[in-house]
């Protein structure tokens, strides 16, 4: 991929799209911890505070129960707050007001109420944050009815994929990778929407398909470059939602290639993998032609030193001596 | 000025009248829930604010159809008072398909968009924030829309509502804060429970304005909560209002009550807000134990009739389970 005039940086990105939704709507509008004059703490939110004023990008106490509250009332009023949750292990302290209120309350009123709110947060380990900066978490939101759960690997998507989130109707989480900020890339100038629950093939092949999302999609990629100079064509899919997933995606691919392997930095028991396995295993195994394997974060607290939170995180080689293995033992 | 003076004594005694009307209103309302419960028609728990309904007849006052308001499980009396349909109410407590919320909130989620009612909570203080973000909204918008909350005193133990007042003290939100101390926190005495009693010094904490008062009385609760709205409409902040009282039933319908004597609950009975209510009509003139009595049984009438109509009314379709997720 060459640079070029309209690269962008994946926090240009998220911040383009933020600015361009705030002119767009006059309702949408930020909470968030250090995001005001700061810019946030990955900068993310640069620049907002001097074009829109405090009203509308709002900072907040270290307080998230209390302001995604108030952003959750704010949305029922008619509102479309975009709220950062600096760290997605902090979301943990605000569970009561995600899952209980954010995602019932259109439920529980029977339709009466929308709540658009969108929780900007950031996940991932790599970076040494030890176990509570660095879990990656989105399959528990996505066990909750009511909640859509987004996570994007490129500039482009994030950008898109935001401001789909903000134009929609129900809570979204939208979780960033920590360190894709500044991943580099295209992004269209025009005004993208990517519709919410589509997955994108990131790379065409034939004899595997490779599905993950977020950072995961770049360390496939590498994965497929180094299995196609083995002569292996692996077909890499960017799943971008989880909730809604794009089964229809999935699906055709896996008919096309017959194996499947999964990966996802988030733990493995229960991790969303276990669902497209398990929902592909009830469609019937027809065009599998291998079980699926999933390629995961091993199932502990994400470890402080460096050397250990590699080994138990899934990695380029991991991938490649899996998809190697696969074919190898069912060709 | 005679004239006068005769034209405001008969509007106050025209308003607690009303006042009256729809506390007996709220408590014959919840006795029929009660005997529901019991016949097995009412599913989960059912928590009646029989006791507590000067403070819901009296905060409300002075609040606007368009304000917001959220409030707790115990919140049906409250609901009415802000104006929701009685028939609305009640079809959704039995989760009827003509409930506010189509069956699927039920009595613990009453929410009523078109009165402003965001929603009842069944999670002790969360609502708290929610009533603060749509003063936040009310703020951004500078509508002149106010928000209500109630809660009990149990809920000042929980963090959030210390998040709460903290974000609405620093915004300088047009939010009134209204906590019904019924002296337990659900089957606990709130003073076991906290090392200050006064829960309203709580509110000093974040410098916010407050206020105790008898919410036993109605004309003292909408006098009190009267000018807490004001303040909040035209820009003053936020109060915090805590409404002394107490529940004459258990937490929820079937609860033994092992917690407090039968002694204790025939003290507060005295205090019942609805016979001082009534002892003050007689006493000021403003109504005959006649058409007191008259006044009773029309809203006792008007309940059963509403019962019998939303008893019969259909069951949701078994489809919409699925609807209103997203």
């Amino acid at each position: 991929m060459s640079i070029s005039d309209t690269d962008r940086t994946m926090a240009q990105a998220l911040n383009d799209a933020l600015r361009e939704e705030m002119e767009r709507d006059p309702r949408v509008f930020l909470m968030g911890e250090d995001i005001g004059h700061y810019g946030g703490v990955f900068g993310v939110t640069r620049g907002l505070f001097a074009q829109f004023g405090p009203e509308r990008v709002r900072d907040t106490p270290i307080s998230e129960s209390g302001f995604i509250g108030a952003a959750i009332g704010a949305a029922a009023a008619g509102w479309r707050p975009v709220v950062e949750i600096m760290w997605i292990d902090f979301a943990m302290v605000a569970m009561d007001q995600i899952v209980n209120q954010a995602a019932k309350m259109r439920y529980m009123s029977g339709g009466q109420l929308k709540i658009p709110l969108v929780i900007r947060t950031q996940e991932g380990a790599g970076r040494g944050n030890g176990a509570q900066h660095s879990q990656s978490l989105e399959s528990m939101f996505a066990q909750v009815p009511g909640l859509k759960v987004v996570a994007p690997s490129n500039p482009r998507d994030a950008k898109a994929l935001l401001k789909a989130a903000i134009r929609e109707d129900s809570p979204v989480l939208f979780i960033e990778h920590k360190l894709l900020y500044g991943f580099r890339g295209p992004v269209l100038p025009t005004d993208e929407v990517v519709p919410l629950g589509i997955a994108s093939v990131v790379r065409p092949g034939s004899d595997v398909t490779i599905l993950s999302l977020s950072r995961m999609v770049h360390f496939c990629l590498e994965a497929a470059q180094k299995l196609a100079n083995m002569g292996i064509e692996a077909e890499v899919i960017d799943l971008r939602s989880v909730q809604p997933w794009d089964i229809d995606a999935v699906a055709k691919s896996v008919q096309k290639t017959g194996r499947l392997v999964i990966v996802h930095e988030a733990h493995r028991s229960f991790g969303w993998g276990a669902e497209i396995a398990a929902t592909l295993a009830e469609r019937g195994f027809d065009h599998l032609l291998a079980p699926i394997r999933r390629v995961c974060s091993d199932d502990v607290p994400f470890p402080y030193n460096r050397q250990l939170e590699r080994a138990v995180m899934p990695d380029p080689q991991r991938i490649v001596t899996t998809v190697q293995e696969l074919l190898r033992d069912y060709p | 000025m005679e004239g006068t003076f005769t034209h405001r004594e008969e509007d106050h005694a025209r308003q607690f009248l009303q006042w009256y009307e729809l506390m007996l209103t709220i408590r014959r309302f919840e006795e029929q829930t009660i005997e529901w419960y019991q016949r097995g028609l009412i599913g989960g728990s059912l928590h009646p604010a029989i006791g507590q309904e000067a403070i819901a007849v009296g905060a409300l006052d002075a609040v606007r159809p368009t304000d917001y308001m959220t409030m707790t499980y115990r919140g049906r009396g409250q609901a009415l008072a802000k104006g929701a349909s009685l028939e609305g109410v009640m079809a959704e407590v039995l989760g009827k398909a003509s409930g506010l919320c189509k069956g699927k909130g039920g009595p613990m989620h009453i929410t009523d968009v078109t009165h402003g009612i965001i929603g009842a909570n069944a999670i002790v203080a969360a609502g708290i924030p929610i009533a603060v973000g749509a003063a936040l909204a009310a703020h951004l918008a500078g509508d002149g829309r106010i928000a209500v909350t109630f809660f009990g005193d149990g809920a000042v133990n929980q963090g959030v509502f210390h998040e709460a007042l903290n974000l609405a003290a620093i915004w300088t939100l047009p939010i009134v804060f209204v906590c019904e101390n019924n002296l337990y926190s659900e089957m606990t005495p709130i003073r076991e429970m906290v090392k200050n009693e006064a829960v309203s010094e709580r509110a000093a904490a974040y410098r916010i304005p407050a206020a105790v008062v008898d919410g036993n009385d109605v004309a003292a609760v909408a006098e009190t909560v009267g000018m807490a709205i004001d303040r909040a409409r035209s820009g003053g902040g936020p109060t915090f209002i805590e409404a002394l009282t107490y529940r004459f039933v258990g937490h929820m319908v079937g609860d033994p009550e092992t917690y407090r004597s039968r002694e204790e609950v025939a003290q507060w009975r005295e205090k019942d807000p609805i016979l001082q209510a009534r002892r003050r009509i007689e006493a000021e003139g403003w109504a005959t134990p006649e058409s007191l009595t008259a006044l009773d049984d029309r809203v006792t009438a008007r309940i059963r009739t509403a019962a019998e109509q939303v008893l019969q009314a259909p069951e949701p379709d078994l489809e919409e389970r699925l609807a209103d997720v997203y």
